[in-house]
């Protein structure tokens, strides 16, 4: 399930300095690319930027050629209803199967519907699949992502 | 094996060291004024020196000495017997001049092919020389040495990376000799144009020299390669390249019977018996158009006299841990950079590129050691970072005493030198 439904993350690792991470936006508009989920996680010192995009080799070759630090991870979106208790969900499916969720973050899409995206530990994706399916909760295919 | 002395019985090279040195301490005292001077202001006559035994009796020559003396002062011979000139930057002053007559080249020539026997290079070897050319005596040093052992060089000298990294691969390079910083750019470039670092290149050694290099940045370039890894100390002041070289059991021979080594305590002038830890001091019995009596290195490190597996009976002497003048003094600790540098490339996550900055807050001491993280360190996460930083604060804490605040920043934003690696930036105000 994992080659049907893994979604290409890129991580950017980035100083905090001013000006740092017009950057990378500047990088991704020059390339033409559309950044379709992001999630920014920060320490005093430093943050990660986390990017799904339409085009992940083409982000990767523009930001590394701006000299950034990437790092390519495997993730996985699910779709839900938008209304409460859809995300409680699938975050207890993953709990009940004992699946440590490193992190998501989410996006409200067309017509009633949110985008969950989850990083777990690599060797936990494939049961994380399966366990959600079982369940009956929607998992995206990544050319809803891609362009 | 270049030459039979390497291997001579101890009492040989005793016999020849003496012999050199008394001859060379009459031609200081008859030729050069500041010697004659020195040696009659301490009443040494030369011919109170009869063997090695009385080289303490000898003056100390310090660097200021050879700016003191700018350009030709400490010369020996006249200019019409100089065949070459070299001289350092300047950047901490005025320049030091070096200058070899047509026999020093020979002496210089001689010492480099055993620097390159090291690795058994001889015909049909390709040494890519990665060495600054021009004034600095790297690069000229190995060209000559090279070219004396029969192989084929390519004096590619500095920058120039990716071009550099085609010509490698295309004349298909069995050699690099570099400064250890500019070996590991070699590397991290080539990775990043899609190299394979093993089977892209045929090189199988490598001569790394002219900047401290701490066992782990050695450890690196030698994996990266996949490459015998070749210790090459000298210094511009006693030859350039070619004072001493590690054979393949990692031990670096000194080539004592050009150049005799003593160790002192840098602070007391005391010599110090083989296995004690000090400043290494130098005294050239063979040079013609600058010899120099004792010249105080400021590089620490210790000697040992114990036979080596190669065969060659040459006094040994340790990798240099730092330099008595780059020795920082944290909080009344001592450090050298180098020993930072252990410590970072002891450890998975970041690559062995670091600055250490110091600076006065208050009446103390900050040290601030800035490293590069790597790619993979990235994919873990915020905590995987924060965990980083706290490990390489212990180990430093528990390893060298020190307390420092490491910061973590984003690879290849750390100057890479191409000569030598700009490691530490003191902010604290003289006094």
């Amino acid at each position: 399930m994992r080659a049907k439904y893994a979604v290409k993350q890129i991580s950017v690792f980035l100083e905090n300095r001013k000006g740092r991470l017009l950057e990378v936006t500047e990088a991704l508009k020059e390339a033409n690319i559309n950044i379709r989920a992001l999630a920014m996680a920060e320490s005093a010192e430093f943050g990660i930027l986390r990017l799904v995009v339409d085009n992940p080799e083409k982000a990767k070759t523009a930001l590394s050629k701006c000299g950034f630090t990437i790092n390519e991870q495997d993730v996985f979106a699910v779709e839900v209803d938008d209304e409460p208790g859809s995300f409680h969900k699938v975050v207890r499916v993953l709990a009940e199967d004992d699946i440590n969720i490193d992190y998501t973050y989410a996006f409200v899409g067309d017509s009633h519907k949110a985008v969950l995206i989850f990083r777990v530990q690599d060797e936990s994706i494939e049961k994380a699949l399966e366990a959600l399916s079982q369940n009956g909760v929607q998992l995206v295919e990544p050319i809803f992502f891609y362009s | 094996m270049w030459n039979p002395i390497e291997s001579a019985p101890r009492e040989e090279i005793t016999a020849i060291q003496s012999k050199r040195l008394c001859e060379m301490v009459q031609r200081v005292y008859h030729l050069v004024p500041f010697y004659r001077e020195k040696f009659d202001s301490l009443g040494i006559k030369p011919e109170d020196i009869k063997n090695v035994d009385d080289l303490n009796k000898l003056p100390f020559t310090t660097k200021q000495d050879l700016r003191d003396h700018y350009p030709f002062s400490l010369f020996a011979t006249p200019m019409d017997q100089v065949v070459r000139i070299h001289s350092s930057s300047g950047t901490t002053g005025k320049p030091t001049v070096v200058g070899y007559t047509r026999r020093d080249m020979d002496v210089w020539i001689e010492v480099m092919a055993r620097t390159l026997k090291m690795a058994n290079i001889g015909p049909g070897d390709v040494v890519h020389n990665a060495y600054g050319y021009g004034l600095f005596t790297g690069g000229l040093g190995f060209h000559y040495g090279a070219e004396k052992v029969g192989a084929a060089v390519v004096p590619s000298s500095g920058g120039f990376t990716k071009r550099q990294l085609l010509l490698m691969k295309d004349f298909q390079a069995t050699i690099l000799c570099a400064t250890p910083s500019f070996a590991l750019h070699l590397a991290e470039v080539a990775k990043e144009e899609g190299y394979d670092l093993k089977n892209d290149f045929k090189l199988r050694a490598g001569f790394f020299g002219a900047e401290p290099a701490s066992h782990g940045l050695r450890k690196a370039i030698s994996e990266a390669w996949g490459i015998q890894y070749h210790e090459a100390y000298g210094l511009s002041e006693i030859i350039g390249p070619g004072v001493a070289a590690a054979c393949p059991y990692g031990r670096l021979h000194i080539n004592e019977d050009h150049f005799i080594p003593e160790i002192i305590d840098p602070e007391t002038l005391e010599v110090l018996p083989p296995g004690s830890e000090g400043e290494l001091v130098f005294t050239t019995i063979t040079k013609q158009a600058l010899p120099i009596v004792r010249y105080r290195t400021k590089d620490i490190t210790t000697l040992h006299t114990e036979p080596c597996k190669c065969g060659r009976t040459l006094i040994t002497m340790e990798t240099v841990k730092g330099r008595s003048d780059d020795m920082l003094i944290v909080n009344g600790v001592n450090v050298f950079p180098s020993q930072v540098e252990h410590v970072l490339t002891k450890i998975e996550g970041i690559t062995p590129n670091y600055v250490i900055v110091v600076e006065k807050k208050g009446v103390l001491d900050k040290l601030e050691v800035w490293v590069e993280v790597d790619e993979q360190i990235i994919s873990g996460g915020i905590g995987a970072l924060e965990d980083l930083k706290t490990k390489l604060q212990n180990e430093m804490l528990n390893e060298l005493y020190i307390n420092a605040k490491v910061k973590l920043v984003e690879p290849k934003t750390l100057e890479r030198s191409m000569g030598k690696a700009q490691r530490i930036i003191d902010k604290r105000p003289e006094i």
